[in-house]
C-alpha cells in the first residue's frame, strides 16, 4: 500500500469538448489537513468525484488509500469518509437512526455500531439527543454530527466539501478543531471551503483556475510565490488575472 | 406609520422616509420560534445588511418583508405600508431575488426576463434602463436556457428579473452563498454601484466579511438581533481589549491561551490568534506583558502580540456567547 493517502497523475476529466479537470498531479501525505480550493467552475467537484470512484478519469490516474480509482473504486469507496454541507444525515431519521443506517452501509457489526455510537456521541456531547429527529437538532452539533458520521467506519481519508457553508463563526471555528483532532489520530482530510481564513489552517493547499493547479503548498509557501500578504489576495489575483 | 419604541439595540442614522420599518415582529412554525420579537429600522437609499448563519431567522425576515409571510406579531411596514394590509399596493414597489435560483430553468434568458416583466405590468425595453449594466454580461447568453447558465450569470439573471420592474426597494436573500470570494466582491461592486442609482437595498448574507460593504448591519442569531449599527462602529464598540497574536505554533498557542486566567475569548483567525483579555480597564502593554510571560512559561516562545481593532467576525462572537451565556 502506498504511503501516500492520494496520489494523482495527469487527472483529466473531459465532457465533450470541455475540460473540466486537466492533468492535476498533486499527493496528500497520511495526516495532512489539505485545501482544495478553487473558484466555482474550476473543476474541484469533478476532481473531488474521480478522488472518491464516482466518475471515471478520461485518462491519467489517481490512487486514494492505495487503491486505483478507477479500477478499484469499490475499494476506496470503502476507505474514505465523504461529508459535504449540502447532503450528509437523513433529516427525517433520529440521530441513532441515522448513525445505524451509516454503520450498516458501511458494514460494521451490530456490536462495533453500538460500541462507536456510544463513543460518538459522548464525544461530541450528544447522548441526550439520541432518540431526537436530526432535524429537530441545532444545525451546529448536526454538522459536528455529519463528520462523525462519515469517520464511523475509521476511514484512511475524509473528503469534506464545503463543510462550514452557512455556518455561524463559532461552530465554524469548533469544527475546525474536530478536523485537526482527527488528523491528529493519523487520518487524511481533504477539504473544499470558501472561507480563504480557513485555508490558512491546511498543513497544504492547492488553488484550482481552468481545470488545472494553478498553486500549490503550504498557505506560507502560496503566499511567498505571490509576494502576497494573505491567500485572498493569492486568490484574486489567480482568478481575475486583469482585475489585480 | 409606526411609533413604536426604539429598540436600545438599534442606533445609528434612521433619516425621515424610513424604508423599513419592524417592530416587535415574532414568526413561528409550529413550536420553533423562527423570529423572536425583533425591532428595527431600515432609511431609504441605505444598503443594510442582516449577518447570521443558516437558521438565524434571515429568510423569514425577507419573506415577511417581501408580503409572502403574515406575522404572528408585532408590525412589519415596508415603503410606510404594512405588509399584511397593503400586500397589493406593495408588491410591485418591491423587488425581491430569494436565495434558492427561482427562475424558469426550461426559458432562456430573456424569456425570464419578459415574463417577470410583463407579470409586473412592464416590458424589457422599459426596464433596460435599470437593468442595463448587468445585463450587458447576459446578452450573448440571452438565448440560453436559464438553467444551463453557470452560476455566476444565473445570479445575474435573477437580478435582473427582480430589477425589471424598477423597484423602489430590493431585498436579496444570501445571493451570495457558496459563491466564491472573487465572485462574491464583484456582485458587491454591482450592489454598490445599484446604491449609488438610489436604491435602497436590504441583503442577508452569511458571510462576516461582506458587512463592511454595507451602509449599517444587523447582526442575527437565533431569531433575535444582536446588534444594530455601522460596520465600523460595531468594531469600535468592541467592549474588551482584543489583540493579534502570532505564533510559530497556533493550535498549542491556542490551547495555552485559552489557560490563561484573563482570557475573555481566543479564537484562530486565519494564520494568526484573536486574543480578547476579561479585564476592560487594562493598559495594552501590561496585557501584552502578562500574556507573553503566561505564554514563554507555558513553552511557547517567540509570541507577537498587538493590538488590534476589533472586526465583525470578533463582534458578533462575542455577543453570541453573550446570548448563550444570557
Amino acid at each position: 500500500m502506498s504511503a501516500l493517502a492520494i496520489d494523482a497523475r495527469a487527472l483529466t476529466r473531459h465532457f465533450g469538448d470541455f475540460t473540466a479537470v486537466d492533468a492535476i498531479t498533486f499527493h496528500v501525505a497520511q495526516g495532512e489537513v489539505f485545501g482544495f480550493l478553487g473558484a466555482n467552475g474550476a473543476g474541484k467537484t469533478t476532481a473531488m468525484r474521480m478522488l472518491i470512484g464516482l466518475l471515471e478519469p478520461t485518462s491519467g490516474s489517481a490512487t486514494v488509500a492505495g487503491f486505483d480509482v478507477a479500477s478499484a473504486s469499490e475499494s476506496v469507496r470503502r476507505s474514505i469518509g465523504y461529508m459535504s454541507q449540502k447532503f450528509s444525515l437523513y433529516d427525517d431519521l433520529t440521530v441513532q437512526e441515522n448513525i445505524t443506517l451509516y454503520g450498516g452501509i458501511y458494514g460494521l457489526s451490530d456490536a462495533q455500531i453500538a460500541e462507536r455510537m456510544h463513543a460518538l456521541l459522548g464525544r461530541i456531547g450528544l447522548e441526550h439527543a439520541r432518540k431526537e429527529l436530526v432535524r429537530r437538532i441545532p444545525l451546529g452539533w448536526k454538522q459536528q454530527l455529519a463528520f462523525s458520521v462519515a469517520l464511523l467506519h475509521e476511514p484512511r481519508i475524509v473528503f469534506l466539501d464545503e463543510p462550514t457553508g452557512g455556518v455561524d463563526p463559532i461552530t465554524r471555528r469548533r469544527f475546525w478543531e474536530m478536523i485537526y483532532e482527527t488528523a491528529a489520530t493519523g487520518t487524511t482530510v481533504l477539504v473544499t471551503t470558501h472561507y480563504l481564513d480557513e485555508a490558512e489552517y491546511c498543513d497544504r493547499l492547492s488553488i484550482m483556475v481552468d481545470g488545472a493547479i494553478a498553486a500549490m503548498g503550504t498557505p506560507g509557501e502560496v503566499k511567498g510565490a505571490y509576494d502576497a500578504s494573505s491567500l485572498d489576495e493569492v486568490f484574486l489575483r489567480l482568478t481575475r488575472p486583469g482585475a489585480a | 406609520m409606526s411609533t413604536g419604541v426604539q429598540s436600545p439595540l438599534v442606533s445609528g442614522a434612521s433619516r425621515a422616509g424610513g424604508a423599513v420599518a419592524v417592530r416587535d415582529f415574532t414568526k413561528r412554525f409550529g413550536d420553533v420560534t423562527a423570529v423572536d420579537g425583533i425591532s428595527f429600522d431600515i432609511a431609504s437609499g441605505e444598503l443594510f445588511g442582516f449577518i447570521g448563519p443558516d437558521g438565524a431567522g434571515k429568510t423569514t425576515l425577507f419573506r415577511t418583508m417581501v408580503t409572502l409571510l403574515v406575522p404572528d406579531a408585532g408590525r412589519v411596514e415596508v415603503l410606510g405600508r404594512d405588509v399584511v394590509v397593503d400586500l397589493w399596493a406593495l408588491r410591485s414597489r418591491v423587488g425581491y431575488m430569494p436565495g434558492r435560483f427561482s427562475l424558469y430553468p426550461d426559458l432562456s434568458a430573456m424569456e425570464n426576463l419578459q415574463f417577470f416583466a410583463s407579470v409586473f405590468g412592464t416590458s424589457v425595453d422599459e426596464g433596460m434602463r435599470i437593468i442595463e449594466p448587468i445585463w450587458r454580461q447576459l446578452a450573448p447568453f440571452a438565448s440560453r436556457r436559464a438553467g444551463a447558465l453557470s452560476g455566476g450569470m444565473k445570479q445575474k439573471l435573477a437580478l435582473c428579473c427582480a430589477l425589471v420592474h424598477a423597484p423602489e426597494i430590493l431585498f436579496l436573500d444570501e445571493p451570495t452563498t457558496g459563491v466564491d470570494a472573487v465572485s462574491r466582491r464583484e456582485f458587491w461592486d454591482l450592489l454598490d454601484r445599484l446604491r449609488g442609482g438610489g436604491l435602497t437595498i436590504v441583503v442577508s448574507t452569511p458571510y462576516m466579511d461582506e458587512a463592511s460593504r454595507c451602509d449599517r448591519v444587523a447582526l442575527m442569531q437565533k431569531g433575535r438581533l444582536l446588534l444594530v449599527d455601522a460596520p465600523g462602529a460595531i468594531g469600535e464598540a468592541y467592549p474588551r481589549p482584543i489583540f493579534s497574536v502570532r505564533a510559530p505554533e497556533r493550535l498549542g498557542t491556542l490551547g495555552v491561551l485559552r489557560r490563561f486566567p484573563h482570557a475573555a475569548a481566543v479564537w484562530p483567525f486565519g494564520e494568526v490568534v484573536h486574543y480578547t483579555d476579561a479585564r476592560p480597564g487594562m493598559s495594552n502593554a501590561s496585557i501584552i506583558t502578562e500574556v507573553e510571560a503566561f505564554a514563554r512559561a507555558a513553552g511557547v516562545e517567540a509570541l507577537e502580540v498587538r493590538p488590534i481593532a476589533a472586526g465583525i467576525e470578533d463582534a458578533f462572537m462575542w455577543h453570541m456567547m453573550a446570548q448563550e451565556r444570557a
